[in-house]
């Protein structure tokens, strides 16, 4: 197998007393989708935050393409190509769909202090914008202020303002969270059509988009991982099952 | 520099730090309570002059005087609230910048049509006239004095209240998290008005109590506005606590500052210099004390809420 | 999905433009003919007037290019049409008088000064960054009043306007007016490029989701450090044009209320539209003309005013604006 792109090594985070993540280790392989599961409580957006530089590590390692990120501010992490998602969106609402892409390409190009031409019609922003947008299925509604767009539409902006940072990694924290089920629908397409240009984690609580989108899956509980495998290893477990997928089920009913 | 006016100067410093905590007591809260600017803050301390030169000149007692213009500040106050300010509550701070900036624009042409342009003064009320004697050599006018215990009394009152009694409760709550003081169920309407009632009697009560020293005059209250929200900026937006430290330290800086500036760069510098540079120095003062307090922390020194 | 890849480029903006196209040029179009008006009902102090008008209208641009595209509600604009004065009156009081002298100082004063307060000032948000702002307004009403070689209190008498390489080009009223023009033009040119560039971009992003556009990668502070410097200029130009104009200096340039009025100007003509700047420096000085014949006490109909304005036309007159700008390019369109 090649280099993991990410590399966790016994990440741990405690609030107080409260110890949310604990021993954590795993690793995502180049291409791959990595989910994971786990109920509420279990410390997965707290990890997202870890990995992402937003929350410091109190121990442990993380390894991203190779190199230690652990002590790296956030936007440094960025700019080295992991990109992420949040669980609320958020996007620039008086800006129409296109300019907010367009925004992320001037971001990730790194030349802002330009004070001359028209930046809304520079075909170097709009040309990688569109063809993002498009990626999403947001094309036709390019034109429309972002602020507009409905919560799924909002989320694969988002995602198409993570694409054009040609990211090795994207996390992504519970796309689905507030989605109807056709929308649901929509983004898993997205997602599935994305599959192999980069690495993503996905932390979702959406059992059908887990199943239907991940390589391989990761069960969090109590802040560390019960179990990591194959999907079909994991639904199979009965310990997950019992821990988790099965008080699903019965939520359920 | 003589211990002598060191010691007044001090004192004058204190006044002036008294008087600042008076406005900016309830500015803090107004902003703090119901996120609001009021710029006519400061001409509610200007009315509260001119109705105290009025009805001494109706009754001719200085009591009669500032218990009625007190209570036509209050009430004044809690009109501006409702014929005003209530609609605004919500609204974008720009909005509340350009309403406040016109009822300035209106007070202050207003007070020049009713009483001329003419500076108008107050007399010391009897028995405080003079001066009295801190120690041998040391003299103080009685009056300046009673600013200063006044103003510490307010300030002890203040602290009662804001810190042993329901209202005071509320008002520490909203101040810190208004939308759980609403979600209490307690009447934040009228929590505001009171609030805001209380706030307008305090800056009319520094201006009843200035009248005596100071020339009463439209636009008196501009002044001691910017100074106010430099103090309620240093001292952390929302808290008593903080704008009772910095309007001290504020009246301190700027009085020593004005008194001896010459005096200190003489040290460094030719006398004609200093008589330059040191006024123009004196009044930067403050404001260079508030940027080094911002810069070090960006919402004053004791900021009343997370964010 | 493919049919929207040619027109998309250009789509969002064509419908805004229309209004924001041909308002300005009726505007300037207007101002570039008046003096023949002036001229030919023999009414000078309308020139006057207006060049006074065109004077506040151009720091009433920097104060729309930072409330209006970046959010800084900024309440000491008139700090630096001070400096920009003071520049021209300090130099004059020492018979430097020549504009290739003058003017890169009085940029360089007001740029400096903006650069400084801005430090600090854009550290902090909402409610502390109008007060801040406000206070550097008034340190510097405060050291400039304080300024006794240079008049303290009572100002500086301009001797002479100021010249270029040596000749008395600002004398003539027809050619300062025009050169007032020309500098409105340019400022207002240059505001368009930039909120329209790569820059400009940012800072609207910021205006609208800073957290947002921080986490894109882009150091917010920084980019509005530069617009609070482009403006505090901007301001500083102002200035030189308006100690020129009235050949005197005075602390009173510098004063809050000044600062305030440029706001209300930017809100009465429409915020964020940059022509709403200059319109609303015409409505306010034309209307504070008008109501100063009526009355010596005209400010006690103002103030009301503004507060009515505030309370029931939510957002200003703003709402009207844009309304009545609709229905121009509509009938242009029509037409």
């Amino acid at each position: 197998m090649a280099e993991p792109v990410l590399a966790l090594e016994g990440l741990r985070k405690q609030f107080g007393g409260l110890v949310v993540t604990d021993q954590v280790t795993l690793s995502v392989a180049p291409g791959e989708l990595h989910a994971v599961i786990g109920p509420n409580g279990a410390g997965k957006t707290t990890l997202i935050n870890q990995i992402s530089g937003v929350l410091p590590s109190d121990s442990g390692r993380i390894l991203f393409a190779g190199h230690d990120i652990t002590r790296l501010p956030p936007h440094e992490r960025a700019r080295r190509g992991l990109a992420r998602t949040f669980q609320i969106t958020s996007v620039l609402p008086a800006f129409s769909a296109l300019e907010n892409v367009a925004v992320a390409v001037q971001a990730h190009a790194g030349s802002s202090y330009r004070f001359v031409g028209d930046a809304a019609a520079e075909p170097a922003l709009n040309g990688p914008a569109l063809a993002a947008l498009e990626e999403v299925g947001l094309a036709e509604r390019a034109d429309v202020p972002a602020g507009h767009l409905s919560h799924g539409e909002k989320r694969a902006l988002e995602l198409a303002m993570a694409l054009v940072t040609e990211p090795k990694l994207l996390l992504l924290d519970e796309p689905m969270a507030g989605t109807g089920r056709e929308e649901t629908a929509r983004l898993i397409a997205v997602l599935r059509r994305l599959k192999g240009r980069f690495a993503m984690m996905l932390v979702e609580h959406d059992m059908t988009a887990v199943f239907a989108l991940a390589d391989h899956i990761s069960v969090l509980i109590y802040g560390r991982i019960l179990l990591s495998g194959k999907p079909d290893e994991v639904r199979e477990d009965p310990q997950v099952v019992a821990a988790y997928l099965g008080d699903e089920i019965e939520f359920e009913r | 520099m003589s211990t002598t006016l060191l010691v007044v100067q001090v004192l004058n410093g204190l006044q002036l730090g008294v008087l600042l905590f008076l406005i900016a007591a309830g500015l803090t809260l107004v902003f703090g309570v119901m996120d609001f600017i009021n710029l006519a803050h400061g001409v509610q301390y200007m009315l509260g002059a001119y109705l105290a030169v009025a009805f001494y000149g109706l009754t001719d007692s200085f009591v009669l005087a500032l218990v009625l213009a007190l209570a036509a500040a209050l009430a004044f106050g809690l009109l501006l609230e409702a014929a005003v300010f209530r609609h605004l509550y919500g609204r974008d701070h720009l909005d509340h910048v350009i309403a406040t900036f016109g009822i300035i624009l209106f007070l202050n042409a207003a007070v020049k049509y009713v009483w001329g342009a003419a500076p108008l003064s107050l007399p010391v009320p009897e028995a405080l006239t003079g001066s009295v004697a801190l120690a041998p050599g040391i003299l103080y006018p009685v009056w300046r004095l009673v600013i200063i215990g006044s103003g510490l009394a307010v300030a002890a009152l203040l602290w009662v209240l804001v810190s042993r009694t329901r209202m005071g409760m509320l008002v520490r709550a909203g101040a810190t998290n208004p939308e759980m003081v609403s979600a209490l169920g307690v009447d934040i309407r009228r929590l505001f008005t009171l609030v805001f009632g209380f706030g307008a009697m305090l800056a009319g009560f520094a201006g009843i109590m200035i009248a005596p020293i100071l020339s009463v005059e439209p636009g008196m209250g501009d002044t001691i506005l910017i100074l106010a929200f430099v103090v309620i900026v240093i001292g952390g937006i929302g808290s008593i606590r903080g704008a009772f430290v910095a309007a001290l330290l504020i009246g301190l800086v700027d009085t020593l500052g004005r008194s001896f500036a010459v005096d200190v760069l003489r040290l460094f510098m030719s006398s004609s210099t200093a008589r330059t540079v040191g006024p123009a120095l004196a009044s930067m003062l403050i404001y260079l004390l508030m940027a080094v307090v911002l810069y070090v922390r960006p919402t004053g020194l004791f900021p009343a809420k997370g964010r | 999905m493919t049919q929207a890849v040619g027109p998309v480029e250009a789509a969002p903006r064509t419908r805004r433009s229309r209004a924001a196209v041909a308002l300005p040029l009726v505007l300037f179009a207007a101002l570039a003919l008046l003096p023949l008006v002036t001229a030919a009902l023999s009414a000078g102090y309308m020139l006057d007037l207006f060049v006074r008008v065109m004077i506040f209208a151009i720091a009433a641009l920097s104060v729309d290019l930072l409330i209006g595209y970046a959010a800084l509600v900024t309440f000491g604009q008139a700090a630096f049409v001070g400096l920009g004065a003071y520049a021209v009156g300090m130099l004059g009081a020492h018979e430097i008088t020549d504009l290739t002298i003058a003017l890169p100082v009085a940029l360089l004063a007001s740029g400096l000064f903006a650069l400084v307060t801005g430090l600090v000032c854009l550290r902090t948000k909402g409610v502390y960054f109008i007060m801040i702002t406000l206070a550097f307004g008034q340190m510097a009403f405060f050291t400039a009043s304080s300024l006794a070689p240079y008049g303290g209190d009572d100002g500086l008498t301009v001797h002479e306007r100021s010249t270029l390489f040596g000749v008395a080009v600002l004398d003539r009223p027809v050619v300062f007016y025009y050169v007032v023009l020309a500098a409105l033009l340019a400022v207002y040119l240059t505001c368009r490029t930039l909120i329209a560039s790569r820059f400009g971009r940012v800072l609207r992003g910021a205006k609208d989701n800073a957290l947002r556009m921080t986490t894109l990668g882009f150091q917010v502070y920084r980019f509005q450090l530069v617009a609070y410097v482009i403006a505090g200029m901007i301001a500083g130009l102002a200035g030189v044009l308006l100690a020129n104009a009235t050949e005197f200096v005075s602390p009173a340039y510098m004063s809050w209320q000044r600062s305030g009025e440029l706001i209300i100007m930017v809100l009465l003509g429409g915020l964020g539209t940059l022509h709403g700047a200059v319109l609303g420096a015409i409505a306010f000085l034309l209307l504070e003309e008008w109501l100063a014949t009526l009355t010596e006490h005209w400010k006690m109909i103002f103030g009301p005013l503004l507060v009515l304005v505030v309370v029931f036309v939510r957002g200003g007159l703003i709402g009207i604006g844009t309304a009545l700008a609709g229905a121009v390019s509509r009938r242009l369109r029509r037409g």
